[in-house]
């Protein structure tokens, strides 16, 4: 099949659109993050800064506790993200393995609490929370990231389950392999790919929530790194540029990172899990 | 789909589990309760809670004790003009993100299911707005918006095309830049998505429309467009309930103004109940929102299963 040369420009000029759309927010944020106060006040900015400083991260670090919150964040997302891997690797191998009343309500609690407005579900968080204790702290906000990611975890671990076969199971049981031993020594290798990139997942879930974020955590010093990020946004909305984009472009990092190690495997396992329920 | 040949076969004492093996049979309650528990106490739990709450007088920092009001609060939120123009600010925003979200992403993965030099930088970029906290994504935008250090009025005044503006703080343009921060911001995921579906149409087929002399419309609207059809619907359906369900980019980028332009019902809820503590009739605007959301789901899922009878 033959596309046009006409056809075939137009194709990439519309990309080029893309990429320009895609791309344009982001380097402003890095070209601002290395401005000095003078270039962010001039009214002609520049592409790439004249005068390229690290001055706007020390004052980022200097005006906010960055390093306390990044490893409040550090914290919660990995408390998060393996607890949550831990609790749901076997949940989702019976909902992929087994049919039943229970593994079907599981499935429709997946779909249903995309559906959830957090705010109905935060207020009597909140009150729990705070009843046992665990409101303004990380180890409270870890419990709420678990339960909150566990219906991506699900759905994604049920679809790596399902590419497993069944018939290597079976193999392990006719060889007089247990039951635990089969799922020890022949599901769980074959699914450590998928339960790592769940695992990552999770940690960017957690490592960037806002929202629950926001009302559970009360005083500085517990605070995650979006909510951190936010007190450079002055009350009246007037925020320091240089050292806010600075902050925000270091906070971006390890998300950037992750995401880029495991993208492929995210959009698999989406398939994975969409394909077959 | 599934596998009709499983006996449910209730164990004894326990709910059926529906296992084909005999044996083993509380082994699957010994794997699922660790995750069953938290769900049950952290997320079931608390929304029931939540909806007995939108009953009640519920507030923070009462000494005495909380009352069943019954529909009091729902009655009042029927009269409460400024909830309902915030509802309505969220169905814009909801309807006015999701549709440019689901074009520009149906263009944008047309394009990259193609064999155009220069996909693997899209995809690569395509990470940015995905990985991207959403605070980030709100700071970043408000410093493109910033009406002079900012890129996009430094582009309108090389342009020629005035001395720009200050976007977010606008009567008239601070909802259309957030809804653009929003597009933004969900086109990833979408494309992502879409692109997968794609890669399920049958080429042959494509090859043989445009034998027969199918213009590239026709091939779309044929070929593609039923191929694609149920992960378009799915896709878009979740766009719009996580999009009525947005909070943090615009509380990032206006925290709802100017003059509550752009306060979104999550915004809405959330300042009633942890600003003015008004905890029962917050709850009641999340279970509306809840109905609401429940409607759009429905008619999706309505959507959905007629379009697998037409495939």
């Amino acid at each position: 099949m033959k596309t046009s040369t006409a056809a075939r420009a137009g194709q990439y000029a519309a990309l080029l659109a893309y990429l320009v759309f895609l791309a344009f927010p982001f380097l402003w944020l890095v070209s601002t993050a290395f401005k000095p106060p003078r270039e962010l006040g001039s009214l002609h900015p520049t592409w790439i800064p004249e005068d390229p400083t690290l001055a706007n991260f020390r004052q980022a670090f200097d005006e906010q506790p960055l390093l306390r919150a990044a490893s409040n964040s550090l914290l919660a997302a990995l408390g998060a993200a393996l607890i949550a891997v831990v609790i749901a690797t076997p949940m989702a191998y019976v909902m992929a393995r087994h049919r039943s009343r229970l593994t079907r309500a599981a499935t429709g609690w997946v779909v249903v609490s995309q559906a959830f407005p957090f705010v109905l579900l935060i207020i009597p968080l909140f009150l729990v929370l705070k009843n046992l204790r665990l409101i303004n702290s990380v180890p409270g906000l870890v419990m709420v990231y678990v339960v909150w990611s566990l219906p991506f975890a699900l759905w994604m671990l049920a679809g790596y389950v399902r590419a497993v076969p069944v018939e290597l199971e079976e193999a392990a049981a006719v060889d007089g392999a247990g039951r635990l031993r089969t799922l020890v020594s022949v599901t769980a290798p074959l699914l450590a790919p998928g339960i790592v990139a769940t695992a990552l997942f999770a940690f960017i879930t957690a490592w960037n929530e806002f929202f629950f974020a926001l009302v559970l955590l009360k005083t500085p010093e517990k605070q995650t790194l979006p909510v951190v990020l936010t007190h450079f946004i002055g009350a009246e909305g007037v925020a320091d540029l240089g050292p806010l984009a600075a902050a925000a472009f270091l906070a971006t990092l390890p998300s950037l990172v992750v995401f880029a190690v495991i993208q492929r495997r995210i959009t698999g396992g989406m398939l994975a899990g969409a394909v077959k329920s | 789909m599934t596998s009709v040949t499983e006996a449910k076969r209730p164990a004894r004492g326990a709910p059926a589990t529906g296992r084909p093996r005999p044996a083993a049979g509380h082994g699957a309650w010994f794997l699922v309760l660790p995750a069953l528990i938290p769900i049950l106490v952290l997320s079931v739990g608390p929304l029931l809670y939540g909806i007995l709450l939108a009953f009640t007088d519920a507030q923070s920092g009462r000494t005495e004790p909380t009352q069943w009001i019954g529909a009091l609060n729902f009655r009042d939120l029927l009269h409460d003009t400024l909830f309902w123009e915030s509802f309505r600010i969220g169905l814009v925003w909801a309807v006015g993100v999701t549709v440019p979200q689901f074009l520009l992403a149906l263009g944008l993965a047309l394009l990259l299911n193609q064999n155009l030099r220069l996909r693997w930088l899209a995809r690569a970029l395509a990470i940015i707005p995905w990985a991207m906290p959403e605070v980030v994504v709100g700071i970043m935008w408000r410093i493109v918006y910033n009406p002079d250090a900012g890129v996009l009025n430094e582009t309108l005044r090389d342009l020629g095309l005035g001395d720009g503006r200050d976007w977010l703080s606008g009567l008239a343009t601070a909802l259309p830049a957030v809804i653009v921060v929003g597009v933004w911001a969900g086109m990833p995921q979408t494309t992502v998505a879409l692109l997968a579906g794609l890669q399920n149409t049958p080429r042959e087929l494509h090859e043989a429309a445009a034998v027969d002399g199918a213009g590239a419309w026709r091939r779309f609207r044929t070929v593609t467009w039923p191929a694609i059809r149920p992960v378009a619907l799915a896709i878009t359906a979740l766009n719009l309930i996580w999009n009525f369900n947005s909070f943090a980019l615009v509380y990032v980028l206006t925290n709802g103004g100017p003059g509550g332009r752009t306060r979104l019902p999550m915004l809405f809820a959330y300042e009633e109940a942890f600003r003015y503590g008004q905890f029962g009739y917050a709850a009641a605007m999340g279970c509306v929102m809840v109905a609401v959301v429940s409607i759009l789901l429905a008619v999706f899922l309505v959507g959905r299963l007629r379009g697998g009878e037409d495939a």
